[in-house]
Parts: C-alpha cells; sequence; structure tokens
C-alpha cells in the first residue's frame, strides 16, 4: 500500500480530517472513509453526475477528484442540504413531486440543482434542463424531477 | 486504480524538475476528467501524478491588448462564464459550454483537452481556427507550438515526456472577424461529436470579401485537423454561398474518417461539409456584426 496521506478538509460546514491513498477518488473517500453514503456511485467515469458535490462552489463528480485535493477545500455533499431537522426545499418539493424513483440519481441531482439556486434562485425549466444534463436518471424521464427543482425554486422564493 | 505517488507542486520550475525526474513514469494531471478515468479503466498509468492545478502560471486566465492567455489548467467553466472572452472568442464559447456536463465542466481544462489528443476533441478545432499557441516548458527550455502540430495521432502529442503545456495563447482578433465552432451529436448534450467544425474569418471593410479564413475539422481523421487549403480557397473571395460550399467541399476531400459506434464514413464526410458551411456562414454574420 502507497503512503497514505493525511486531508485536512471541511464538509458540510464540519471540518474534518482523513487518511487516505492518492489513488482513492474524493467519492470512495466520503463513502468508504467518512461513510458519507448519500453520495452515489454511478458510472464512476464522469458521465452520470451520481457522484455530484460541490468543491469551493464548484459543481463536480466526485469520482473525478482525488481525495487528497480536499485538502483545504470546501465540500457540500447531500447529508448538509436538510437543517435543524427539516428538510431542505429541494427535498420537500421531491418529495410532494415525486421526483424519483429508485433513487440513485437523486443525491446527485439534489445538489447540482443547490449548485444551480446557489448561482441563480430564479431559473427557467431550460435552464434547469441545460444545467441537470450531467444527472442522468434512468426512471423518471426527467419531466418530474424538473418539475420538482421549479417547485423547490417557488418555495424557496415564497420564504424570503 | 493501481497505486500512485500524488504530488501538487506550487512552482513551475520544480513541477518541471520533477516531471523531468521522472520522465515516462509521471503524468501531469489538470481538471483530471479524463485522466482518472482512464486510469482507473487500466487504460494508463504512472507511477507519479503531477496535479497542475497549484501553479500560477497554469490557472491564470489573462485578456489583453495582445490577446488572450489561457492557463492550461484553467476549466473551461471558467471561459465560458467569463464575458469578455464571450464577446471576443465566442468560439471559445460554443466549445467549453459543450464538454460533459456541468460537473465536468467545472474540472476540465482546456490544456487537458488538448494534451488528451481525443480526434473529437471539442476545443481544439476552435483553437486551431483562432491561430492559438501551446508554449511547452520544461528544464531545457520554451518554445512556443501552433496548437495544429500538437495532436500527433489518437491519445498522443508532439509533447516530449519532460515537457509541460503551461499556457495557450491566442491572438485578439482583427476588426472584422467572427468565428464559430459547431458540432454534431445525436443527443443535445452528454455526448461526444460525430463530427464538428470551427471556422475563423475576417472579412474586408465592407464585410463583402474575405481576408483571411482558418477552418478546422475533428472526429474525422486520426487527430483535429487544420484545413489550410479551406481557408485559403476564400482569400480574396466574394462572401457567398459558392465560395463557401467550395470551401466545405475541401474540408470534406480533406476528411478520412473511420466507421465506428458513432458515425460511417460516409455519414462523416457529409457532416463535415455541411458543419463547415454552417460554422463559416456563422462567422461571416458575426464578423458583420450580425447577431440576429
Amino acid at each position: 500500500m502507497s503512503k497514505r496521506t493525511h486531508v485536512t478538509t471541511t464538509v458540510n460546514g464540519e471540518t474534518t480530517d482523513f487518511l487516505c491513498e492518492p489513488r482513492q477518488s474524493l467519492l470512495e473517500v466520503l463513502r468508504d472513509v467518512l461513510y458519507l453514503t448519500g453520495t452515489k456511485e454511478g458510472c464512476n467515469d464522469g458521465n452520470c453526475g451520481a457522484c455530484s458535490v460541490i468543491v469551493d462552489g464548484v459543481l463536480v463528480d466526485a469520482c473525478c477528484v482525488l481525495g487528497v485535493e480536499a485538502e483545504g477545500r470546501n465540500i457540500e455533499t447531500v447529508e448538509g442540504l436538510a437543517a435543524d431537522g427539516k428538510l431542505h426545499p429541494l427535498q420537500q418539493a421531491f418529495l410532494e413531486e415525486t421526483g424519483l424513483q429508485c433513487g440513485i440519481c437523486t443525491p446527485g441531482v439534489l445538489i447540482a440543482a443547490k449548485a444551480l439556486f446557489d448561482k441563480n434562485p430564479r431559473p427557467d425549466e431550460g435552464e434547469i434542463r441545460h444545467w441537470l444534463a450531467g444527472n442522468l436518471c434512468r426512471c423518471t424521464g426527467y419531466d418530474k424531477l424538473v418539475r420538482a427543482v421549479m417547485k423547490a425554486a417557488d418555495m424557496m422564493a415564497e420564504a424570503r | 486504480m493501481k497505486e500512485f505517488e500524488y504530488i501538487a507542486p506550487e512552482e513551475l520550475q520544480e513541477a518541471a524538475r520533477l516531471l523531468a525526474a521522472n520522465a515516462g513514469k509521471a503524468l501531469m494531471m489538470a481538471g483530471g476528467t479524463d485522466l482518472l478515468p482512464v486510469m482507473r479503466a487500466g487504460r494508463k498509468h504512472a507511477e507519479l501524478v503531477i496535479d497542475c492545478k497549484k501553479l500560477p502560471e497554469l490557472n491564470r486566465l489573462h485578456l489583453d491588448d495582445a490577446g488572450l492567455s489561457i492557463g492550461a489548467a484553467v476549466s473551461c467553466r471558467d471561459i465560458w462564464e467569463n464575458d469578455e472572452i464571450a464577446a471576443r472568442f465566442p468560439a471559445l464559447i460554443d466549445c467549453t459550454s459543450r464538454i460533459g456536463g456541468i460537473q465536468v465542466q467545472g474540472r476540465a481544462s482546456v490544456g487537458g483537452n488538448l494534451c488528451n489528443a481525443a480526434p473529437s476533441a471539442d476545443t481544439i478545432p476552435a483553437l486551431i481556427a483562432y491561430g492559438a499557441v501551446a508554449r511547452l516548458v520544461s528544464v531545457r527550455g520554451n518554445r512556443d507550438v501552433a496548437v495544429e502540430e500538437i495532436c500527433v495521432a489518437p491519445g498522443q502529442t508532439s509533447l516530449r515526456d519532460d515537457e509541460i503545456l503551461t499556457v495557450i495563447n491566442i491572438p485578439n482578433p482583427a476588426p472584422n472577424s467572427g468565428a464559430k465552432f459547431l458540432r454534431f451529436t445525436p443527443r443535445n448534450e452528454m455526448d461526444i461529436a460525430v463530427a464538428n467544425a470551427a471556422a475563423a474569418v475576417e472579412l474586408d471593410e465592407t464585410g463583402s470579401r474575405f481576408q483571411s479564413v482558418r477552418v478546422a475539422v475533428g472526429a474525422v481523421a486520426p487527430t483535429p485537423l487544420f484545413v489550410k487549403k479551406s481557408g485559403d480557397s476564400l482569400l480574396g473571395q466574394p462572401v457567398n454561398d459558392r465560395t463557401i460550399a467550395t470551401a466545405a467541399g475541401i474540408a470534406r476531400e480533406a476528411a478520412s474518417p473511420i466507421d465506428d459506434m458513432r458515425g460511417t464514413i460516409e455519414h462523416r464526410k457529409q457532416l463535415v461539409e455541411v458543419l463547415t458551411g454552417r460554422v463559416l456562414h456563422a462567422a461571416v454574420k458575426l464578423a458583420r456584426g450580425d447577431t440576429a
């Protein structure tokens, strides 16, 4: 085994440190080292978006980032969406609009939509579809999850 | 993935020294969106991965009177989100906003796209059309190489084992210029081009004759292809359907595509002719300031 590196990072607002090998992806670190299994492994080669996380404000596929690159970064995963025991409006809207079936793509879609809202709180349908192009869903046909994202945007606008 | 050592040097000289000391055994990594999946699949291996995202020269995006300098590790998203680049180099937006999804664009770099040397690479035809020049740095010194001379075979470049691509320099377009990149994919997003094409044109003051034209096409040869003859056929010629059709026909003749799961030889030849015609027409429109 090659030498493991000590990495200090921030995950969902909490300072976290871990040991990992250089060959371990951020996805492997999140799931297998930090036990944050909300982030899913789909294709493991940057095509499906199931492992979407936000690193320093930028939406990325965690399978295409090395764990050692997390040093000093700020990482947001699906586990950080709900706060104070309350679902994030995106999560609530996905439940109400049945924006999921099998659920494997859902954490990635939620985090991708969160990253979109960080940039544009009121995206139109075209912007949502374009933004979510990197998140593959084999169940819903996309309409339901796009509707859920639009509903979440409405809910968040009303709450402001 | 097989084991490797990882280092993220913060000085270019140190990176060049590390690469030279491990020549043939080390690989440079920018966004990692190409490199990590192929290493995971076992198609490439390195004993040492040198991450270039902490090298200042490679992470700088700079626009001035001379032109645009794209650090080799700058992400596609940093390029297409830049309004000044969009205004001066629209064909760069056409390609950087189409590579993968938003997740890939946040990491993938134009420099990595060039060094990955895929025949279907989306940014390379636009770089060639714009007359971009790659700066290569090693412990032996620096050299500047035209982008069309970087790719030599699928996945292979003219970079030596100890050379680092640091910056891609693109001269500012002359007045009355326009450029466009288009690709054909069965799906609108998240797809690899069956064929692609880019053109950069400069017109005379009246906007009626071609003064300078560069055409490049992709996914129709072992490397992205600079079709010099196509652009040259338009020099001094009036802008019309006939002259553009001739230039598009030359691009078709220059293509030597293969049959694969994405398309047939005949389909690709047809596509590259149509796409070349379309990018030339679109570039002319932009050169005339006609944005409609």
